[in-house]
């Protein structure tokens, strides 16, 4: 078998001096400003099923897109396609639909004066060397150890690993370029639990930046095993309205929805239930919200902003009030701020959390849902109502009594955030979003 | 060899210096020994978009994308790599990467080619071109001030055209080789209102494999079918300004015609895709031949029919597609298949081998899915629930093939009170078991009706075009999830 071939940070001279070349075809063509990013991506992904290899997948992918104005019109355009009949062509392509786009007096490069100048080194960059034998063994491995956790585990749905590497450049005509290389490894493992007529399937998995920090095969096996034999027997409970208590890995999307409601794409087409909301209490006061982008080697890190400024670590929430939107240069124009350089999102979140673990805030409850699933994508961003299909255990007395399935929870996000009544401190490590389990004060659970 | 094989071939082996009758060469590189089967797929797509919103056209975007993936399979297992440059170098190097997964094993055979006649579903013209930049940038402007004229409540409306043309080649091992030309349109308009401080966004869109001469098309009230796409939006944003929370608890929910049929691609349809039946992960896993819905549903997955925009004429591993029934009065009758998944379970394929592009691995995957009408009068369907919800239009859905569960949301929904529809109702999640809700199917409707064609479904991370149907039907139980009493 043919090992991964490296496309790592010796990339990128070759892409920005495509950049280059891009920006001045466009320059040459008429744009008066423009932005390309160029990027080659290459990994492997090999899935193994039931003690077999299923499929072993090669990915090689290359492309460029651009944006580009004349004047106050804009158009874009892309390619996976590529030499110099590319470039042109697609300039063009992009040039003819700026010519008929309407003037926007939003539209237009951020100021040169803000481009980040310095860029810090993240360390994203770890090549993994191995091969598709190896990465193989591993998933086998992780197989072997979910079906010898336990006998009721019957049947596999797939234990994937995969491993990516990529090199990405972005310039603009203000003078800004800069580029990185990085890399992204995982290890999941999909399993299905049988008994009493009754097929539940759950998973695990692992992320990180450098292959050989994956949690251990096996360890990854055997949670998944445990989690799919976990749901066995669950039922729905009556409807009712009690405390729900979100595991940590749901509880980042919580923050993703929070983050999505202040970002300046919603604010300013008038979508987001939290218009207007700067300077106010949206969560309880011991509550924060920072953004830290450039920890080394983390998932979400990044240098610059799909803008080319600079990213800086901030506060959105501080005393659980809300201290800024999540802003790029258009949009902060549109709402008349200056950019938060979150062009493109944010860059690793930490949510503030106590020194409670998740059995501490299943005392805490007493008696209520732990949400272990959630389906569908029952929320409405314009209103904040939430309303969600729901699996987890039903707790008494601070303990879990047996597993629940069909129901629903439902809410509305803007009181949900305020009655947070606890973080823990079980951080879900693998997400740009970095949060514990959260316990909700009260949200109505449909169910039988 | 037909017009459209030679055209597509020219298109996209030309370029590279390759030709059809290279292929086989190809194939029986990859198709050495310990390979079952093999093949390749070509495509060459372009794409554009169009987006008004503020009521200025503030974006366009075009895409071009090409490129060649190559499989190998052997028993269970698939090799696969693809390839951005269409060359016979490129080609051989994807083929020494996908064939890694042979076992020792005698040497596959690459049978001669063969094409088997298709209907042709859509034109081959590409649908970009019909109106120029200037005429696309007018309709999306005409249809946003039309649109703002109708209400001073809106406070934002944004208008997207959006269009794709794809061609597509296929050569396998067991001598398939196809080609299609397929168009893509669509369009969507999104309205936000405010009303005392309250504020309610609706949405609606339509399209299909055809041009988007299609939205120019004017229907009986003498507008163009965008401009009906806009009324509709801004009436579901207004209804939803007089919502109420929806109730919270198990109730009968009658589930409105047409895109309600997301319901059936949710409770049905997934779980009766053959890769999660032949390793028996899906609910329905062995029950061919049971009753698995009420003896009134009868369901199909129907790939053949004209312009809808989950059909094909051929699926991307060149079989002509079918009306595949899946469920009969209740019995469960087909699985839909791909090559490997037919072949694993020796039954025959259906037509539903389907990928997001040439960088993807095809799955069993469905066209359109939706289930033949009944006999009950819709107003009879309402007045025979007392305490209810009636589901107009939905949101997205989800399932879990393997517990059964599955969710969708509403988007338009009314409380049903002693048999007369009355106060609209917040955007809820309803959640329920596939076969048991089909089970509880109560009363179908003879008014069946597919939707207006956006349905994307998602599946292993692949984005694919589909439809649904269905009449206006009844189920008798179902978990609401609002938060009302």
């Amino acid at each position: 078998m043919s090992a991964v071939e490296v496309v790592g940070p010796e990339a990128v001279p070759r892409l920005q001096a495509q950049v280059e070349q891009i920006l001045a075809e466009a320059q040459k063509q008429g744009a008066s400003a423009c932005e390309v990013a160029v990027s080659v991506e290459q990994g492997l992904s090999t899935t193994v099923r039931q003690r077999e290899v299923e499929t072993v997948e090669f990915n090689r992918d290359q492309g460029f897109g651009i944006t580009l104005y004349v004047g106050q019109r804009k158009g874009s355009a892309s390619t996976s396609a590529s030499g110099d009949a590319a470039i042109r062509e697609t300039v063009a392509a992009a040039l003819a639909i700026a010519r008929h786009a309407s003037e926007d007096q939003c539209a237009g490069l951020a100021d040169a004066a803000l481009m980040a100048r310095e860029l810090p080194e993240l360390d994203l960059y770890h090549a993994w060397a191995i091969s598709p034998e190896q990465a193989i063994e591993q998933a086998l491995r992780c197989e072997a150890a979910a079906f010898a956790e336990d006998p009721r585990i019957k049947n596999a749905d797939g234990t994937t690993l995969n491993t990516h590497q990529g090199c990405r450049v972005y310039g603009n005509s203000q003078g800004f370029v800069g580029g990185y290389a990085s890399t992204r490894h995982s290890l999941s493992c999909v399993m299905i639990a049988e008994a009493g007529g009754q097929m539940q399937r759950d998973y695990w998995y692992d992320v990180n930046r450098q292959g050989e920090l994956l949690a251990d095969a096996a360890s990854i096996g055997r949670r998944a095993a445990q989690r799919s034999v976990g749901r066995l027997g669950a039922r729905p409970v009556p409807t009712c309205e009690v405390p729900v208590l979100f595991s940590a890995e749901l509880a980042t999307g919580l923050f993703g929805h929070f983050l999505a409601a202040i970002s300046g794409g919603n604010l300013y087409r008038k979508s987001s239930f939290l218009e207007g909301a700067l300077g106010q209490q949206v969560f309880p006061a011991w509550l924060k919200l920072d953004e830290r982008p450039h920890i080394p080697r983390a998932l979400g890190s990044a240098a610059f902003d799909g803008d080319g400024l600079a990213t800086y670590a901030k506060s959105f929430v501080e005393g659980g009030e809300l201290l800024s939107y999540v802003l790029g240069t258009y949009s902060g124009r549109k709402l008349g701020m200056p950019s938060t350089a979150n062009a493109g999102g944010v860059h690793n979140l930490f949510v503030s959390h106590g020194d409670e673990d998740q059995q501490a805030l299943l005392k805490r409850m007493g008696r209520g849902l732990l949400v272990t699933e959630l389906m569908g994508q029952g929320l409405n961003l314009v209103t904040g109502d939430y309303s969600r299909g729901a699996g987890g255990y039903w707790v008494e007395n601070g303990e879990i009594q047996f597993p629940v399935q069909e129901v629903t929870i439902a809410g509305n996000l803007r009181d949900m955030f305020k009655q947070i009544v606890a973080v823990g401190n079980d951080l879900e490590l693998r997400s740009n979003i970095r949060s514990g389990s959260v316990l909700i004060e009260k949200m109505t659970v449909a169910g039988s | 060899m037909s017009e459209m094989l030679l055209s597509v071939s020219e298109h996209l082996l030309a370029p590279g210096g390759l030709a059809i009758e290279q292929l086989p060469e190809v194939l029986g590189e990859l198709a050495g020994p310990g390979i079952d089967a093999a093949d390749l797929y070509f495509q060459s797509q372009v794409s554009e978009s169009w987006a008004l919103e503020d009521g200025i056209v503030k974006e366009g975007s075009f895409n071009l994308d090409q490129g060649v993936g190559v499989r190998a399979q052997s028993g269970e297992k698939t090799g696969f790599a693809y390839s951005n440059a269409i060359t016979r170098e490129a080609l051989s190097q994807a083929a020494r990467a996908a064939r890694s997964i042979a076992r020792a094993g005698q040497h596959g055979r690459v049978q001669a080619f063969s094409s088997p006649p298709v209907s042709a579903l859509y034109a081959a013209d590409n649908p970009l071109d019909v109106l120029d930049r200037a005429q696309k940038v007018e309709l999306l402007k005409q249809v946003d001030q039309a649109t703002r004229a109708l209400d001073s409540r809106i406070k934002q409306v944004t208008v997207s055209l959006a269009g794709v043309w794809d061609r597509v080649l296929v050569a396998a091992s067991d001598g398939s080789l196809g080609a299609d030309v397929r168009p893509l349109v669509r369009f969507n308009v999104s309205v936000i209102v405010e009303q005392d401080g309250r504020r309610e966004r609706g949405g609606h869109g339509g399209g299909g494999r055809t041009d988007y001469r299609y939205f120019l098309e004017k229907g009986s009230l003498g507008e163009s079918r965008a401009m009906g796409y806009a009324r509709e939006a801004l009436r579901q944003a207004l209804v939803n300004l007089e919502a109420i929370p929806a109730p919270a608890g198990t109730l009968p929910v009658v589930m409105g015609a047409g895109w309600s049929g997301v319901l059936l691609h949710e409770a049905v349809g997934h779980g009766l895709e053959g890769d999660f039946n032949r390793k028996g992960s899906s609910a329905y896993s062995g029950r061919m031949g049971q009753k698995v819905a009420s003896s009134l549903c009868t369901i199909v997955d129907d790939g053949t029919l004209a312009g809808r925009r989950g059909s094909l004429s051929v699926d991307d591993e060149g079989t002509p597609t079918e009306c595949t029934t899946l469920i009969e009065n209740g019995v469960l009758r087909g699985y839909m298949q791909d090559k490997l998944n037919a072949r694993l379970m020796g039954v025959a394929c259906t037509g539903n081998g389907r990928r997001e592009s040439y960088a993807h691995l095809p799955m069993p995957r469905m066209t359109n899915t939706y289930m033949l009408a009944g006999e009950s009068d819709p107003e009879e369907i309402i007045r025979s629930v007392k305490r209810g919800i009636y589901c107009a239009n939905l949101g997205g859905g989800q399932v879990d093939i393997t517990s059964g569960k599955f969710v969708f949301s509403t988007s338009e929904a009314y409380l049903i009170e002693n048999g007369r529809i009355t106060a609209p109702v917040k955007g809820a999640t309803l959640i329920g078991n596939g076969p048991e809700a089909m089970s509880r199917v109560s009363m179908v409707g003879n008014d069946l009706e597919l939707d207006s064609g956006v349905g994307t479904c998602g599946k292993d991370g692949q984005s694919v075009p589909v439809g649904v149907g269905q009449p206006t039907l009844k189920i008798d139980a179902i978990t609401v999830g609002g938060t009302g009493a």
